[in-house]
This record gives structure tokens, C-alpha cells and sequence, in this order.
């Protein structure tokens, strides 16, 4: 991240991303961030029978800035937000989340003042596991489907494969000197020819 | 302390021998329990047509109001089940479904159904609302698609449910009860009681409503 903006075009972009994303991948150490029952199962999926070690993720880290995978486990009060964030930010890029389970994704059935309605009010999400609470099988699937991600992941956006440019630039918000925003006048303020050369 | 040592790992070196617990999860999965809640199926009736009616009472029992019904109307031309109406719009959230089954419990029909599939991960809340055509279960070995005609699903003269549905014939061993609750229209001259009678042998009472009995009203609405 930013060494490639110095180098010329096409040299660190494809092969380099490639290793990058999969010793990233390799070894995604998660942060400890337990808030509620989801956290029980999240401590099973790194038990003997889940076993996370098998995926290099092995070490819950207790200090955020040892950690590259927050999994917020559990639903997620009004109160402990600030320090959610807190922590996330304290985090190293790259940093990734897991929402594990419906109340930290959506609210879940507690619709109510004192949680937050989605941790992506607070942070952003990559990947949202269902459940309440998801079994440690539901998680390891957020993980390898979030991993296949991180391996895929670019330094620079771009298209990708089959992607169209209309579709890249409504993905990414991306523009340059060749997107054109047309501005159309609104329908009451047309004028027909006579009224021009009237007025 | 020696003896400590030799203690702890020979622990270690014991444990090295014995069965692996670890199941390696993507390659090998283990089988959920029977009756796991997993994610949802709409069934269908062997002929294809759809168990749900449109009836919202899965979105009723919901405790996450994670489910959204939209019902509509059957027409003798296009009949997607056979009750009176059909749910055109069926969505479920799997943000919101904690997966408890109480829709389960409240249809009727048995329409909803739970699977043992528990392979939700997305990382989009778009991708995480599953609309009708995700939940439908496949159509059935040999059965047309959706909609038939009222005329091609009383040939096939199946039994849906164990009364009678709008737009069949009556069905040949009922034929009697149909007859005797058609006499009793004519009697209390009041065809809507008879139509929500749920088949019960005592003619409906003049007044109260067969379903909810001596209720004096309903609750006003948004309560």
C-alpha cells in the first residue's frame, strides 16, 4: 500500500498481489472481542474440534495491535460502541471484520434503543455470518469465504475479470477525465424556440 | 522437579497417541442433529402448486420480524396454491432470523419448512435477504410450471387439504357435507358465516362470528 504508486504502472499488480493476499490470508490473527453469547461459539470454533490453528488463526490476540481480524461477537450495546471503534482503529492495516451473528449484524430480534441496529454503523463489515448463534461450522464458513476474499484483494482497484467499466465505476465510484456527468435541465425550465427569440 | 517434568510431558507424549478429535470442517462436515434449524424451505404440493396461502402468520409469530408476506389473490385462470390466495412476495432476512423455527410452528399449511443447509456467509445485507424464488423448493419430477389453470388442477383430482378449496370440485366422499352446509346457506340467509365456518357440524349463531366467538371487537389497528 503505496509502494505501488511510486513504481511504474503493471510491475507490482499482479504476482505480487497475488503472494501478498495469500500470506495474508494464511495467517489472519484475530483480535479477542467477545460481547455476548456468540463469543461462547466463537471460543468452541478455536477449541480441539474446530481447531482455527488449521487456518493460521490460532492466536486471539488480547492487544489490537497485534490483531488483523476483529470478530465481533455478540450484540453490540450503545454503550460499548465508542470502544468497539476504539479498538478497531487501534487495530494495524490491514484490518478486516466478521459480524458474527444476527444481533451484531442487523440487531437481531433486539429491536430496541439500547443496541446499536449493525455494527456497520460503527465499522466496516466484510463479512456477515447469520445465526444466533452461529455454530462454530457457520463461523469457520465466514472465515474461508472471508480468506478467499482477502486472497482476491487488489492494491489498487480495478475491473475485474468480465466486469464491464460502467459496472467497475458504479462498484467503486471511480471517475476520470472521461466520465462525463451530463446535467439535464428540469422539464419547467425547457423553453421552446418562440420563447427564447420572444423573450 | 524433575519428576514434575517427566509428569507434564509425558502427558504430552501420551496425548500424541490418542484419536484426533478435530473435524476438518470444509472437506469433512459433520451431521447436524435431526431436527436442526437451519435455513428455510417453501414447499411445494406434488403437482407443483405452492403450500403457502399468503396467510402472514409466520410474519406474525416472528420475534425478529425477519419475514415479509405479500398475498394475493388465486384467479380460476392462474392458481399458484390451493387455498384462496397465494403469497405473491416472500421474504426472509438473515440478519434478522435467529433461526428459532417459531414460523414453523404457525403455518398452517406446513408450507415453511426448516433444512439442515447452515451455509449463509455473505458479505452483502442484499445477497442476505432471501426472496421467494431462493426459498422455493424445486419444482417436482413432472409437474408443470406455475400458474395452472383451475380446470387442469381439479382433473388431477388430488386432495389438498381435508376440506374444500376455492375453485375445486367437491370431492366425491365429501360430496355429503358440502351438500348439508349448501342447505344451510339458504336457511340463516347468511353466506359470509358459512364461508369462514371452519366445517363444524353446529350451524353457525346468528351474530357472533364463527371465528372469534363473542370477541366484542378487534383490537384497533397498530396496536
Amino acid at each position: 500500500m503505496g509502494l505501488e504508486t511510486h513504481l511504474p504502472e503493471g510491475i507490482l499488480l499482479t504476482t505480487v498481489e497475488r503472494a501478498v493476499g495469500w500470506s495474508r490470508a494464511g495467517s489472519l490473527w484475530p483480535a479477542t472481542f467477545g460481547l455476548a453469547c456468540c463469543a461462547i461459539e466463537m471460543m468452541a470454533t478455536g477449541g480441539a474440534h474446530y481447531d482455527l490453528s488449521r487456518f493460521g488463526m490460532e492466536v486471539f490476540r488480547a492487544s489490537p495491535r497485534q490483531a488483523d481480524l476483529m470478530i465481533v461477537a455478540g450484540r453490540l450495546s450503545q454503550k460499548m460502541a465508542p470502544v468497539l471503534r476504539n479498538i478497531y482503529d487501534q487495530m494495524a492495516d490491514p484490518k478486516w471484520v466478521i459480524s458474527m451473528g444476527v444481533c451484531a449484524s442487523s440487531g437481531g430480534m433486539f429491536n430496541n434503543y439500547a443496541l446499536v441496529q449493525g455494527v456497520d454503523h460503527i465499522v466496516p463489515v466484510d463479512m456477515y455470518v447469520p445465526g444466533c448463534p452461529p455454530r462454530p461450522e457457520m463461523l469457520l464458513d465466514g472465515i474461508i469465504k472471508l480468506h478467499e476474499k482477502i486472497r482476491r484483494e487488489q492494491f489498487v482497484e480495478r475491473p475485474r475479470k468480465g466486469e464491464s467499466m460502467a459496472d467497475f465505476r458504479r462498484r467503486t465510484g471511480w471517475a476520470d477525465d472521461d466520465t462525463i456527468s451530463i446535467e439535464t435541465p428540469a422539464l419547467t425550465q425547457l423553453q421552446t424556440k418562440e420563447q427564447v427569440v420572444g423573450s | 522437579m524433575f519428576n514434575a517434568l517427566r509428569k507434564g510431558f509425558g502427558l504430552t507424549f501420551k496425548t500424541m497417541f490418542r484419536p484426533t478429535v478435530t473435524i476438518r470442517y470444509p472437506e469433512r462436515k459433520r451431521e447436524p442433529a435431526p431436527r436442526f434449524h437451519g435455513r428455510h424451505l417453501l414447499n411445494r404440493h406434488p403437482d407443483g402448486l405452492e403450500k403457502c396461502v399468503g396467510c402472514e402468520l409466520c410474519a406474525w409469530a416472528c420475534p425478529a420480524d425477519a419475514i415479509y408476506v405479500q398475498g394475493a389473490d388465486n384467479t380460476p385462470e392462474a392458481r399458484y396454491s390451493p387455498g384462496e390466495r397465494y403469497g405473491i412476495d416472500y421474504q426472509i432476512n438473515y440478519l434478522r432470523c435467529i433461526l428459532c423455527g417459531l414460523c414453523i410452528e404457525a403455518c398452517p399449511t406446513r408450507a415453511l419448512t426448516m433444512t439442515q443447509e447452515y451455509e449463509l456467509s455473505s458479505d452483502s445485507r442484499e445477497d442476505l435477504i432471501y426472496t421467494k424464488e431462493r426459498l422455493l423448493a424445486p419444482l417436482p419430477a413432472g409437474a408443470t410450471p406455475l400458474p395452472h389453470t383451475d380446470a387442469a388442477v381439479a382433473a388431477r383430482g388430488l386432495e389438498y387439504y381435508e376440506n374444500n378449496f376455492a375453485g375445486q370440485t367437491t370431492l366425491a366422499h365429501l360430496q355429503d357435507t358440502y351438500a348439508g352446509r349448501a342447505g344451510r346457506v339458504e336457511e340463516s340467509g347468511d353466506p359470509v358465516a358459512v364461508a369462514v365456518d371452519g366445517g363444524g357440524t353446529e350451524p353457525p349463531v346468528a351474530g357472533v362470528d364463527p371465528v372469534i366467538g363473542n370477541a366484542p371487537e378487534r383490537r384497533p389497528e397498530g396496536e
